[in-house]
């Protein structure tokens, strides 16, 4: 048997969307928390910490859907056009925030406020839709009825889709709080440990929540975790999700520099995995496989070429950028 | 009056967002090479106004830059979102490509981008230079990987149908399919006209304003000249294109010229004006050249072409529309050429900075460029229709199944948001532009920490807002 060319391309697509919620979750959280810091020197100093990598992050999202066209075309067919409002929301969220992250630089003191406030609605905006087409994308049937046009148009829009936009929200914004422990030091550090309580709360329970309701609305994804022998190969990660959520509390209390959010990058994880385990191989749950949906192989062969060859180069460019801004964020300091 | 259908929408939003988009990389392709031809001169002649005006043009080809990588990222997921059909059809050859402009893209940004915009002081000028003059190829490769997957969509090659899902059999006969080559042509000249207007107009508004540095007259001359070779070659190359589209999509061309049925034994005439009226299948209040059309377009004074007639009436695309499109930019390019003659002809004479007609005229064909190449790029996008893939899929098949309702409402918001965003954009590059180059030629980007090749933004550092960017 040749290269399984759809695996291949499922594990660089699935690689970047992982990327992409690590890297832009922790920015958009900034974006997100910043109605609980209303001082002018601390909302500098968070935009600061991410001012060198954002955009960088954001590549991810735009090799994501354009790979995803490449190699699995019908997938890319069905899932765009069935989250059409949801995916235009969350691009003109995206947009938003990128744009006011620029200007907001650029603007004067009368004008700062309403690019502080874009900056806000669209980092909040591009999460939440993210979440919404998460949950949607996990109760597939309604959603593919949709796209080819005999279901309803809303399909996404369910209380389930909404509640699972919330759990990215606070998710993102968990990873912005603890990045900015790590970034930040005194008063605005102290906020920071300050506010990740309350927002881990709202994650153990949007967690328990996912995890009750997704398996009581979909059999398949009960039949797939709560069988034998695959229980035993699945629980470390409900027992990993509990040793993390310990982690960052404990490390939150003790003087915190970097822990609080490995900690939260291996909670990400976690929902992440369990998210694959539930819906794999299927590419559109509940039935389009990967290698239903992908593309011909002459397709897949000839990105892969450019693939291979370009996502290292990104891959080191963006540690490069990392390692240089490695360090912590004083405020006050100008930038600009 | 007006009642849209859903494809109808669809079509109006996918061009709306596309117009947004299309000025930025146009004017990114065109200033990138004046960019590295700026820098090569500095580094041959050493003489100031070179470097000047580099530093100048950088700061605006980044803030376009920027606005080109974000008005660019919808367009990745458009396809998707409102042409599902079409990418299921077709999105083993449109994504392979597009992916491959991505992937250029992101090279460019990794590797030379942050040099060229940042490293002035940090890297040698040979090192400089060679980063400038990559990006300039980036640029145009970029184009290359998007002209590639648009004119697989006029003439498709290099593949087969199979179960109803395009298949790619040879690469290079996709790439390189038969009006690949003079689209791109066609569109890198038009990029570097839009671009030497752009140019043109801003020398020339600063020289109405008085300014007469070196600087400014320098800006204003190398436009001109360029105007002057490009806007000709223009011609030339739209000819050759002209051929090739009557060669493969001739339905193009007849609506294009309002040409409905052929008199035997006698040539076309050229059309100047009319409205062509595609319920009664004639051109009304023609006003036309006798012969003129057919030696165009054959090269011979009895030369014939396919009138609309000949096609059924399901397969003709709307002659109202792209007659207009055409002539607007026909019409245009005749009037670039003509600035391009005024101003040699006054170089000649040497009045070429002092003549205040002159420069309102350059001034006012400021935008003209990048008018002329979205009325051009309308006449090929709607003559190619009811096709989506010429031939093989019509675009009512293609769109995804939204409804009126669903559409109209994300096309509102798309429009305010657009609105707001991108014209922030571009009043910050008039601003830039207002500006005028500085006298000490300041390199962008000193040592400042948060300024990132990411950020292409960021190498622009002049307030929005502020009153004190209208001083000089």
């Amino acid at each position: 048997m040749g290269i399984d060319l759809p695996l291949i391309w499922m594990l660089i697509i699935g690689f970047g969307v992982m990327m992409y919620v690590v890297m832009d979750g922790f920015d958009l959280g900034i974006g997100i928390l910043f109605p609980f810091i209303s001082d002018r020197a601390h909302r500098d100093a968070m935009v600061n910490t991410v001012a060198p990598v954002w955009d960088g992050n954001e590549t991810w999202l735009v090799l994501g859907g354009a790979g995803l066209m490449a190699a699995f075309p019908k997938a890319y067919a069905i899932l765009l056009s069935a989250f059409y409002i949801p995916v235009l929301l969350m691009l003109l969220g995206l947009i938003w925030r990128g744009v006011s992250f620029e200007f907001r630089f650029k603007a004067d003191d009368a004008h700062k406020p309403f690019w502080d406030k874009a900056f806000m609605t669209g980092s909040f905006a591009a999460a939440f839709f993210q979440g919404v087409i998460l949950g949607a994308y996990i109760d597939g049937a309604s959603v593919m009825a949709a796209a080819q046009g005999t279901g309803d148009s809303m399909a996404w829009l369910t209380p389930f889709s909404l509640f699972t936009g919330a759990g990215v929200v606070a998710a993102y914004a968990l990873l912005g709080a603890t990045w900015l422990v790590l970034k930040t030091e005194g008063e605005l550090q102290r906020r920071m440990i300050r506010v990740t309580h309350p927002i881990m709360i709202a994650i153990l329970v949007a967690i328990l929540v996912v995890g009750i309701w997704t398996p009581i609305n979909h059999p398949a994804i009960a039949g797939r975790w709560f069988s034998l022998p695959n229980f035993w190969f699945f629980v470390p990660v409900p027992a990993l999700v509990v040793l993390a959520a310990a982690g960052i509390f404990r490390s939150l209390g003790r003087d915190p520099h970097a822990g609080p959010f490995i900690w939260s990058l291996l909670l990400v994880f976690l929902g992440y995995s369990g998210f694959v385990i539930s819906i794999w191989p299927h590419i559109v749950p509940p039935s389009l496989s990967i290698w239903e949906a992908a593309g011909p192989p002459q397709s897949l062969g000839f990105t892969l070429v450019g693939a291979l060859l370009i996502i290292p180069m990104i891959l080191g460019y963006s540690a490069w950028a990392y390692y240089v801004f490695r360090g912590k964020v004083k405020v006050g300091e100008e930038y600009h | 009056m007006l009642s849209f259908t859903a494809l109808d929408i669809a079509r109006i939003q996918f061009g709306f967002t596309i117009t947004f988009h299309i000025v930025f990389p146009a004017i990114t392709i065109g200033l990138a090479s004046y960019l590295a031809i700026l820098e090569g001169l500095w580094l041959w002649k050493k003489n100031e106004v070179h470097r000047t005006l580099y530093h100048f043009w950088t700061k605006i080809f980044a803030v376009n830059f920027g606005m080109g990588v974000v008005s660019g990222l919808v367009m990745a997921y458009q396809f998707g979102t409102n042409w599902s059909r079409y990418s299921e059809f077709a999105g083993s050859i449109t994504g392979p490509l597009l992916t491959y402009e991505v992937l250029t893209a992101f090279f460019l940004e990794a590797g030379f981008l942050g040099v060229m915009l940042f490293g002035w002081n940090k890297v040698g000028p040979r090192l400089h230079y060679f980063a400038t003059v990559m990006v300039a190829i980036g640029t145009l490769v970029s184009a290359t990987w998007i002209l590639a997957s648009n004119s697989w969509m006029h003439t498709p090659a290099g593949h087969a149908v199979v179960d109803g899902v395009v298949v790619p059999v040879d690469w290079m006969a996709v790439i390189f399919n038969p009006s690949f080559p003079y689209r791109l042509a066609h569109m890198v000249v038009a990029a570097v006209l839009s671009t030497a207007l752009f140019v043109g107009a801003s020398g020339a508004w600063h020289l109405l304003r008085g300014r007469r540095e070196p600087a400014i007259r320098k800006m204003f001359s190398m436009a001109m000249w360029t105007l002057f070779v490009a806007a000709p070659l223009q011609v030339a190359v739209g000819d050759l294109h002209g051929l090739n589209t009557l060669e493969h999509q001739p339905a193009k061309i007849a609506a294009m010229e309002g040409h409905w049925e052929n008199v035997p034994g006698q040539g076309v005439p050229l059309v100047l004006f009319g409205w062509p009226d595609m319920d009664a299948e004639t051109t009304r209040h023609r006003i036309e050249i006798p012969r003129l059309g057919g030696l165009i377009l054959t090269h011979d004074w009895n030369g014939q072409y396919p009138g609309l007639k000949e096609f059924p009436r399901e397969d003709r695309p709307n002659a109202a529309v792209v007659f207009w499109t055409f002539r607007v930019m026909v019409g245009l390019g005749m009037l670039m050429i003509v600035l391009a003659l005024w101003s040699a002809w006054f170089h000649w004479r040497g009045c070429a900075h002092e003549s205040r007609a002159l420069h309102r005229f350059a001034l006012l064909m400021g935008p003209s460029g990048l008018v002329a190449l979205l009325a051009g790029w309308y006449t090929t996008e709607i003559g190619r229709q009811p096709w989506v893939v010429y031939g093989l899929m019509r675009t009512r098949d293609a769109v995804s199944l939204h409804s009126e309702l669903t559409l109209s409402i994300a096309f509102a918001v798309l429009v305010a948001m657009y609105v707001v965003v991108f014209g922030t954009g571009i009043v910050y590059v008039l601003k830039l532009v207002g500006r005028g180059p500085g006298p000490h030629g300041l390199p962008p980007g000193g040592d400042s920490p948060n300024q990132r090749p990411a950020r292409p933004l960021s190498a622009a550092t002049e307030l929005l807002d502020s009153p004190s960017s209208f001083q000089h």
